[in-house]
């Protein structure tokens, strides 16, 4: 009897090993979501993540943040469809429209006075060969987001032009984006070099991406 | 040499590529419907057409426009007898006429691209172009009586 208890002994222990394992490992999954929650953090996107560090993630965007509602990348990301002007970012006089692909409309296209190159003198049209707004079927709007909405809808390929966290990172050197750090006689420069805003950027994303809390 | 396509008319200018369109075409070209206003961008009165475009040709460096197709008021029409310039006269649309040209060849772009213009596309197309003496009603009018007779125009062709 002994021998044969002793022969079915090991064919239980694993089954009950295992099961014990799976509820340990449920539990720990578990309070490690409920202490993510607890930080006030909310997690765009696990799948790609190269690693998560919502607490760094959460630093590195909120510097993003200054820069993308200064008005050199605000002023284009407008909530309406003209868009804004100026360091105080008022509507853009003439009231030019987006027009479907962003780049107005009829007689007030944004190539009719923005040049490929910053026009000299103060406050004359900036410049750039590609000026635009975002199209009419995304409008990538900045103005009145807060952290915690701008985060999630910059992560979001429905919400940012269909870019994937790569497409992303290589946006930070975009020559559009570039263009705000040569903005022509008269207007602010964003709240920090280009070279400090692209290392935040790439660390929000290649942390996590992680949203600030909403509250 | 810049070499330069103006209302099909084809010029070889001496001029320094960042040298302002409007400049070539006033004072090179000689062609002086074009009017200068405000030197940057926000008046209106310069606008002439690039390649289809109602640009504005005082911040539009001439190096821009080389090879391309200009269009300035003297060339709109052959007989000065566009749609707009046909209903700028029978409504005497202009009151001291400086902006005008600009006017014209910013709502010619406008009726190119949308034949039925409402006031608000109107108003969409024509903000850029300032008038001093304030005859945007005039204006609004005349582009309307003009879509009226581009229509009816091709309806008979």
């Amino acid at each position: 009897m002994e021998q044969h208890s002793a022969i079915k002994t090991p064919n239980f222990l694993p089954i009950k090993m295992i099961a014990v394992l799976v509820i340990i490992v449920s539990v720990i999954t578990g309070m490690a979501s409920a202490s993510k929650d607890h930080n006030g953090f909310t997690e765009n996107d696990t799948s790609e993540a190269i690693k998560n560090d919502s607490i760094k993630s959460v630093k590195a965007f909120m510097q993003v943040y200054t820069v993308l509602m200064s008005p050199r990348c605000m002023n284009c990301h407008p909530s309406g469809d003209v868009p804004l002007q100026g360091d105080d970012s008022h509507l853009h006089t003439m009231s030019p429209q987006r027009g479907k692909d962003g780049k107005g409309v009829t007689a007030m296209k944004c190539a009719n006075c923005h040049q490929a190159t910053n026009t000299p003198g103060l406050h004359t049209p900036p410049g750039h060969p590609n000026w635009h707004l975002p199209p009419a079927d995304m409008k990538m709007v900045f103005q009145g987001r807060t952290p915690h909405q701008l985060a999630k809808q910059l992560i979001d390929p429905e919400q940012n032009g269909h870019k994937s966290k790569e497409q992303l990172i290589a946006h930070a050197t975009d020559a559009l984006v570039l263009a705000a750090w040569n903005p022509g006689e008269g207007r602010s420069l964003p709240p920090m070099s280009h070279e400090a805003f692209a290392k935040a950027w790439v660390t929000w994303i290649k942390n996590g991406a992680y949203a600030p809390s909403p509250k | 040499m810049i070499s330069l396509n103006i209302n099909q008319k084809a010029y070889q200018v001496d001029a320094d590529p960042d040298m302002p369109l409007l400049w070539v075409i006033r004072d090179i070209i000689g062609l002086t419907g074009t009017k200068y206003g405000c030197g940057v961008a926000q008046c209106g009165a310069c606008v002439v057409h690039l390649n289809g475009e109602a640009v504005r040709s005082c911040v539009t460096r001439v190096s821009r426009a080389e090879g391309q197709k200009v269009v300035t008021i003297e060339g709109l029409s052959e007989k000065n007898n566009h749609p707009l310039q046909l209903a700028w006269q029978e409504i005497d649309v202009p009151q001291c006429g400086y902006c005008h040209s600009g006017q014209i060849m910013s709502a010619a772009v406008l009726l190119r691209e949308n034949p039925n213009p409402s006031d608000q596309d109107i108003d969409d197309a024509m903000g850029g172009n300032i008038c001093r003496c304030g005859t945007y009603l005039r204006i609004r009018k005349g582009i309307h009586m003009a879509a009226e007779m581009q229509r009816a125009g091709s309806k008979k062709e």
